[in-house]
């Protein structure tokens, strides 16, 4: 299989890239990691007539924290970087879970976390991490640069609120008020496979108590889900047996799973249950050590 | 080598411009010059006419493609050819020298890792990445960075006991 003909540009800037994209027509794609849309293309569902390779601008490759904290991610990051980053281990415990289940080890070599943001699969795993931690997406286009949090980029199945001459540079994560918690647990058939279900579970602590909750589900609806109800209802309080399994019973309430060759419906529920619970479990016995160490 | 395309007249050919790329594969340095939709697999494959790139399931699925790019595992039939441009290409066939096997092909012809094959290239390639990275793998590590890639003969044991010794014999 191979793609139908398309224009091919590498700029070396992101003006130039972004110019080609004002001005490149009707049916215009960046290319950054290319491991969703190079298969598209082969299948013939994408076919741009302009591709914009944004592999050659300098200045994307990084992820770096700020000095107040927040954490930016670069358009060419790619999931291996962030798989291997040691800036994650520690501050970033739902990320750091996520990158190693984001498809398989070839495919995280070249994929990126925002050109998965961009892609916008139902199925993509960092999409419902992104929104479990409150981030946003900074565009760049034409007129300068903005900043739209993931709750308002994924608009749809595929769909973001991208404008046709923007590119996505980078995705911020905001600093955290407490201390972080949290993690991402995904069931899947086999690696590479898309999720059966996907659990991205963000909170954040300040002693014993939750200062912010974010959840988020992957593959159980036509598009990422922010269980927001179920964030709510942990904040404010500590992390308890009743907390935790009403949480858990919220965000199964949320997914709008349907019934396919991976489960049924009522089986994804469950499991979206369950795995709440279990990140939450794993975060409430943690800071309970924490605690009792610090006593 | 040589790459025929269909003549699609004077207009269409200004519009999908032919693109020259220099590139090194195996240690060897190539000038091509290609349609930017043909793939890395077919530029190796076809291009090069090394066939020791195998095209599994064409679909990002099975990891038999696997070739390193700057020393990065990668599934060439889901990489551009045109995106190797000034990079460096290293394909089963730039594993072992004139004489003598890699260890890694060494190590998959002692512990018996393949059966038909296929798999094979993809397989020695994503051990190759995680050897550069981490000479001293455990078994785990072995299999997670060897996830990617699909064999249905093996079981994958033997495809593991493999790689094992290769590291072995890789930190002397």
């Amino acid at each position: 299989m191979f793609p139908s003909r398309f224009r091919y540009e590498a700029p070396r800037s992101l003006d130039e890239a972004i110019a080609l994209l004002h001005d490149g027509g009707d049916y215009v794609k960046v290319l950054a990691g290319g491991q969703s849309l190079v298969p598209m293309m082969k299948l013939r569902f994408a076919s741009p007539d302009l591709l914009v390779d944004i592999n050659n601008v300098p200045g994307l490759a990084y992820h770096r924290a700020d000095p107040d904290g927040s954490l930016r991610i670069g358009a060419l990051c790619r999931h291996a970087d962030l798989e291997f980053s040691d800036l994650l281990k520690g501050t970033q415990p739902t990320m750091a879970a996520a990158a190693p289940l984001v498809a398989d080890p070839l495919v995280r070599n070249r994929g990126t976390l925002v050109g998965s943001l961009c892609h916008a699969d139902p199925q993509g795993d960092w999409a419902s991490v992104m929104l479990a931690l409150g981030a946003s997406v900074v565009a760049q286009g034409p007129g300068g640069r903005r900043a739209i949090p993931v709750a308002d980029f994924v608009t749809g199945p595929f769909e973001t609120a991208l404008e046709h001459d923007e590119i996505a540079v980078e995705a911020v994560v905001p600093p955290a008020k407490g201390v972080r918690a949290g993690g991402y647990l995904k069931l899947e058939r086999r690696v590479g496979d898309f999720a059966t279900v996907g659990v991205a579970v963000a909170i954040e602590t300040s002693g014993s108590t939750v200062t912010r909750a974010g959840i988020a589900l992957t593959g159980v609806g036509g598009s990422t889900i922010g269980a927001s109800e179920a964030g709510a209802a942990l904040t404010g309080k500590p992390l308890t047996a009743d907390t935790i399994a009403a949480a858990a019973e919220l965000a199964a309430s949320a997914a709008q799973p349907r019934t396919d060759h991976r489960g049924t419906a009522a089986y994804k529920r469950h499991l979206v249950s369950v795995f709440v619970s279990r990140i939450l479990g794993g975060a409430a016995a943690t800071s309970g050590a924490d605690a009792e160490r610090a006593a | 080598m040589t790459m025929v395309y269909d003549d699609l007249g004077d207009e269409a050919a200004e519009e999908f411009p032919v693109r020259r790329i220099r590139f090194t594969i195996n240690g060897s340095k190539k000038v091509a010059e290609i349609e930017p939709r043909l793939l890395l697999a077919d530029l190796i494959r076809r291009g090069v006419g090394l066939t020791g790139t195998h095209r599994g399931c064409d679909t990002t699925n099975c990891g038999a493609c696997t070739v390193l790019v700057d020393g990065k595992a990668i599934k060439s039939c889901t990489m551009l050819a045109v995106q190797v441009d000034g990079r460096e290409v290293t394909t089963v066939e730039g594993l072992a020298t004139a004489s003598e096997l890699h260890p890694i092909q060494e190590g998959f012809k002692q512990e018996h890792g393949l059966q038909c094959g296929f798999c094979t290239p993809g397989m020695m390639l994503a051990a190759k990445a995680l050897l550069d990275r981490n000479p001293d793998p455990s078994e785990e590590d072995v299999r997670w960075a060897l996830s990617g890639n699909l064999c249905r003969c093996t079981g994958y044991q033997n495809i593991v006991k493999s790689v094992l010794w290769a590291a072995e014999k890789l930190r002397g």
